[in-house]
């Protein structure tokens, strides 16, 4: 495994772990983890700040009659319930598979060689694979909020350092940049923002997401 | 050299080990009498009304009981396990897809659990607890905002970092155990 020197902002670990973080960053941060100790380490441990927390909270009365459904309920033959884990495939870790239903990506050229694969999009943000040619600059991604890159394949640089495998970006409005790919293989990267798609009304709807970048 | 007995580990630990070891019932009893109203309450500051969020408590502790087998006391508390459980039911509750789900990190082998390990999580816990309540009472107020839910990531970095800071060179402590643990399992 590759050295990782570009990680998940700590305030965005703890909303990660308090579950009040955007879809398209919650798989951001779910696939760099599952490629970084350090950061699954420190995920751990702002759960087990939640737990003292959860410790420490007042407590309101429960009812009897819940407490007998709930025991009427439990089954002496443990059930976990089975998780939907997908495994990694290639570059993609197990997250990506997921938003990917588990099926190779499906790329759809964006023009200069750079190819992307939507994975999803709503009001809270969209989140795509990118497929940068060696040498070929990112394509600009015009963020209006937060844009979180994360490397799965290959290398880029910008003005701010060199993201390889397993790093992650965090780019803001404020941040002037242009990514390059590196020489040698393609860069693949996981691009997550929490800025909602600007719908154009000249173009329909469905057509958008084909189009936009 | 000799394990220590299970005694010494924290009272949650030992009766979840008894739920996730022998379908203990009366243990899984206590447990709930201790989580339920502390879930309810957790709930019922997210704006649910009573029914509601003994609702969501009841959920939470019957999955407790149905993945005791998933837990890892080597890996997180009790309280951290369950704060886990109830923030992914809390997430599923207001998406209709999947949650992001990371890698399970492989389970290692174990002939039996590894008591220190065990009782270094619990330190860790015991540190914890003593690390938030030096916090100053409006520091406090915004930490658990942030942890149950209540504050976007934004607000988290502009307006917690102070009190997180405090929080932070705390809980790097009791983890260096468990971060060779997960290196060496690579
Ligand atoms: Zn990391």
């Amino acid at each position: 495994m590759s050295q990782i020197t570009h990680h998940i902002p700590e305030s965005m670990l703890i909303a990660y772990a308090a579950g009040s973080l955007p879809r398209p960053f919650a798989l951001a941060v779910a696939a760099h983890i599952s490629l970084c100790d350090d950061c699954r380490v420190g995920l751990g441990a702002h759960e087990a700040v939640g737990g003292t927390l959860l410790n420490e909270q007042p407590v309101q009365m429960v009812s009897d009659s819940m407490k007998e459904a709930l025991f009427a309920q439990l089954d002496d033959t443990p059930l976990p319930e089975p998780d939907p884990a997908f495994e990694r495939s290639g570059v993609f870790p197990g997250p990506v598979m997921q938003a990917l239903n588990g099926k190779p990506p499906r790329w759809k050229s964006v023009g200069g060689g750079v190819r992307q694969t939507l994975l999803h999009w709503g009001d809270d943000g969209s989140t795509r694979l990118l497929y940068i040619p060696p040498g070929k600059a990112v394509p600009d991604h015009g963020h209006n909020g937060i844009e979180l890159t994360l490397v799965l394949q290959g290398a880029f640089s910008d003005e701010t350092g060199r993201f390889g495998v397993g790093d992650i970006e965090v780019a803001d409005d404020t941040l002037e940049h242009t990514p390059v790919a590196e020489p040698g293989a393609p860069c693949i990267c996981l691009a997550a923002t929490d800025a909602p798609l600007r719908f154009n009304s000249l173009i329909p709807r469905l057509l958008q997401p084909l189009l936009r970048i | 050299m000799p394990q220590p007995p299970e005694k010494t580990y924290s009272d949650q630990t030992v009766l979840m080990l008894a739920v996730r070891d022998r379908r203990d019932r009366a243990a899984f009893g206590l447990l709930f009498d201790y989580f339920a109203p502390r879930l309810k309450g957790v709930a019922m500051r997210s704006g649910l009304g009573s029914g509601a969020a003994e609702d969501v408590a009841q959920e939470v502790m019957l999955t407790v009981w149905r993945k005791a087998e998933k837990f890892d006391p080597h890996r997180a508390q009790v309280s951290a396990w369950i704060f886990q459980i109830a923030r992914n039911r809390r997430i599923d509750l207001v998406r209709k897809e999947n949650r992001p789900i990371p890698e399970e990190i492989k389970m290692v082998d174990r002939v039996e659990d590894d008591a220190n390990q065990i009782l270094a999580m619990d330190q860790e816990a015991t540190q914890l607890k003593l690390a938030l309540n030096r916090l100053k009472p409006d520091q406090r107020a915004l930490v658990e905002k942030a942890y149950l839910g209540e504050l976007s990531h934004k607000e988290i970095s502009d307006q917690t970092g102070l009190a997180l800071g405090t929080v932070k060179s705390r809980i790097r402590l009791g983890l260096e155990r468990l971060r060779h643990e997960l290196k060496g399992m690579r």
